[in-house]
């Protein structure tokens, strides 16, 4: 890749300093002050960056970046997996301000799905195609959220974070014990998404992680894009404003229960993509992919990364899933650092709590958010 | 009648805070209501507005009764709240405050100038367009507020309380600019602390004590009672 750099003028050199000590604002600032093809082109190598990076050829150069423990393309894949679901929850959390301790669930809904309608150990026997499958996942993820929202929504409150978390322990519950879903002897050879090379060697194979991870890579773009459109549009709008204050949301004609009810559904159909990709890469779904940590680990990640943010979710998302996963294959006191896994994230975010309560990167909106509700604390009334 | 509330009551849980109340809203008027705290000043609003559901009674807006509506499509009817304690959206600019309070209309040369006339009655808000809304003084906030609920260009504007926490120049200030407001066509139903301005400015006020109107008249009429006198207006 080559991207040209311009030496830095005279006067640039001199405000280097003075910005680096603002930090990040700094960082920020120079983003936007610079012109609007360095921007691109950054963008367009941070991309291609990511594309290439699970190629050996490329990441052996990367230092200590690539994981000791497990296959590092394998790792790529569960990585893009957990910012997909970030970008999807961060939709929920960040932007409507709802709060969703189930979150996971409606990924197991997804993969399930796919499992039930695909897969030759399922009670059904239709095998359909992967692809056929995924619009009806999909589906079914909305409607269950819908179906989840349409009674809990209307009321004010924890009952959201109460229910929600009781939906994800319930579909976990099903999956462990029900027949159908087939619990720990789970589905097998579910099917992979079409595709062949010229020679007529498929493209999503067994051992080969990458063109998952590409098609993972892709969507989450995709899905970005889009989400982007939706922010800028009247709905986003309406979001900020249910998330900022519910009561004068309505008062001001926001049909509230509608807009929370559209971003829950579609959070929930996000996740229910990204359990479609993950059944159609795995092969195999049993009860053991869906417990109930996955759902705190996501929503801390969109915490951590700054909820509210696109990019704050993508960067927790991708350092949250990372860290797990770069813990493997470590030693600390004859134990692996895996183990520590949870202990590690628990104290990441209570410092994150303490010292930057709007996460990495924050939505500015969100900043003055926090600020106010300080001051409404120090004003007392 | 622009808005007829008949015998209505409002429970939260099990405390009835409305004990069948009755009033009435004419066209281009200025009605106060005023009272204790907790008198059920702002339990009114909220049941005229729709965030609260009332238990028995009816809310007629132009003749049509609209008890069963939801807060958002009162809106549409042209009905809006500046609510008690601003209520303004801290992580939005000015502008964009101001912006959320046209939510519902889709005129935009209508909301162009709606804009530029809530910013010439409040120049402070255009001097400080981009702040965001949290990071206001509460006399700022106050304004936000009220010019936020001029944007939706209501037939019946509801203010709580728009004067709390002003310094007594603004509050001067700011009720001139209702008396303005209504001249230029908009009713307002008024609640305040404030007794003295609120009757002084409105044409017609009520009295509301723990839940039911106890009194009703006149600006000028309530001004003098009294009773009024004594429990409000703090002279004996
Ligand atoms: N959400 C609520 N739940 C329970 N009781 C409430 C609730 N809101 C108000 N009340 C009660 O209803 C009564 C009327 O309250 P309201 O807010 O209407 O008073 P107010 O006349 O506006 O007073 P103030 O002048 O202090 O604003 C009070 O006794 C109050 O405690
Ligand atoms: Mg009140």
């Amino acid at each position: 890749m080559t991207t040209t750099v311009n030496p830095p003028t005279p006067e640039q050199q001199q405000g280097i300093g003075t910005r680096l000590r603002h930090g990040r604002e700094a960082i920020s600032q120079r983003w936007h002050d610079a012109p609007r093809w360095v921007r691109w082109a950054a963008l367009v190598a941070l991309i291609a960056f990511f594309y290439a990076l699970p190629n050996k050829e490329f990441y052996q150069y990367l230092g200590p970046i690539p994981t000791t423990g497990s296959n590092f393309t394998q790792v790529l894949f569960t990585v893009s997996i957990y910012v997909l679901l970030a970008v999807g929850l961060n939709i929920v959390v960040g932007f409507a301000g709802l709060l969703d301790l189930g979150y996971f669930g409606f990924f197991a809904v997804g993969a399930y799905t796919v499992a039930v309608l695909t897969s030759p150990s399922s009670n059904l026997k239709t095998l359909w195609p992967w692809l056929l499958v995924v619009p009806i996942a999909i589906a079914l993820t909305m409607v269950s959220g819908i179906m989840l929202g349409t009674p809990t929504l209307r009321l004010r409150g924890d009952y959201l974070a109460l229910v929600t978390l009781g939906f994800a322990e319930m579909i976990r519950i099903a999956a462990v014990s029900s027949d159908f879903l087939k619990g720990q002897r789970g589905f097998n050879q579910i099917p992979h998404p079409p595709g062949k090379y010229a020679d007529g060697k498929p493209f999503f194979g067994v051992l080969d992680a990458r063109p998952y991870y590409w098609l993972v890579l892709t969507l989450i773009i995709l899905v970005v894009l889009g989400v982007r459109n939706l922010t800028h549009s009247r709905v986003g709008r309406a979001w900020i404003s249910i998330r900022e204050d519910e009561d004068a949301a309505q008062l001001m004609g926001v049909p509230t229960f509608k807009f929370k009810l559209w971003a829950f559904a579609s959070g929930a159909a996000i996740a229910g993509l990204a359990g479609a990709l993950f059944a159609g890469k795995q092969n195999f779904v049993n009860s053991q992919n869906f417990e109930l940590l996955n759902s705190i680990i996501i929503l801390a990640a969109v915490i951590l990364g700054g909820s509210g943010n696109i990019v704050g979710a993508i960067v927790g998302g991708g350092l949250v899933a990372y860290m797990i996963e770069r813990f493997r294959g470590i030693e600390l006191f004859g134990t692996e650092l895996y183990e520590y896994r949870f202990l590690f994230f628990g104290v990441v975010l209570v410092v994150m709590m303490i010292f930057r309560p709007q996460g990495i990167i924050p939505n500015r909106r969100r900043a003055a958010e926090f600020k106010d509700r300080r001051k409404e604390v120090i004003v007392g009334e | 009648m622009l808005l007829e509330i008949d015998d209505v009551s409002l429970l939260y849980g099990r405390i009835q805070a409305l004990h069948g109340i009755s009033l009435t809203v004419g066209e281009g008027e200025i009605v106060a209501l005023i009272g204790a705290n907790g008198a059920g000043k702002s339990t009114t609003m909220r049941a005229i507005s729709g965030i609260r559901p009332i238990a028995t009674g009816a809310i007629r807006f132009e003749g049509e009764d609209i008890s069963k509506l939801r807060a958002d499509l009162r809106v549409r009817r042209g009905l809006c709240q500046a609510p008690e304690g601003r209520g303004i959206f801290p992580g939005m600019s000015v502008l964009e405050n101001l912006d959320m309070g046209a939510y519902t209309r889709r005129d935009r040369a209508g909301i162009a100038q709606d804009l530029n006339r809530v910013l010439e009655l409040f120049p402070r808000l255009a001097e400080r367009r981009k702040q965001a809304g949290g990071t206001l003084s509460g006399g700022e906030q106050q304004m936000l507020a009220v010019g936020r609920a001029l944007m939706s260009r209501p037939k019946l504007l509801l203010l709580d309380e728009p004067s709390m926490g002003l310094a007594p120049m603004l509050i001067q200030q700011i009720f001139t600019i209702i008396t303005e407001i209504n001249e230029q066509g908009t009713t307002i139903l008024l609640v305040e602390q404030n007794a003295q301005q609120a009757l002084a400015r409105a044409h017609r006020a009520y009295v509301l004590e723990t839940g039911r109107i106890v009194k009703s008249g006149t600006g000028a009429e309530l001004l003098h009672d009294p009773s009024v006198k004594e429990a409000y207006l703090g002279v004996a």
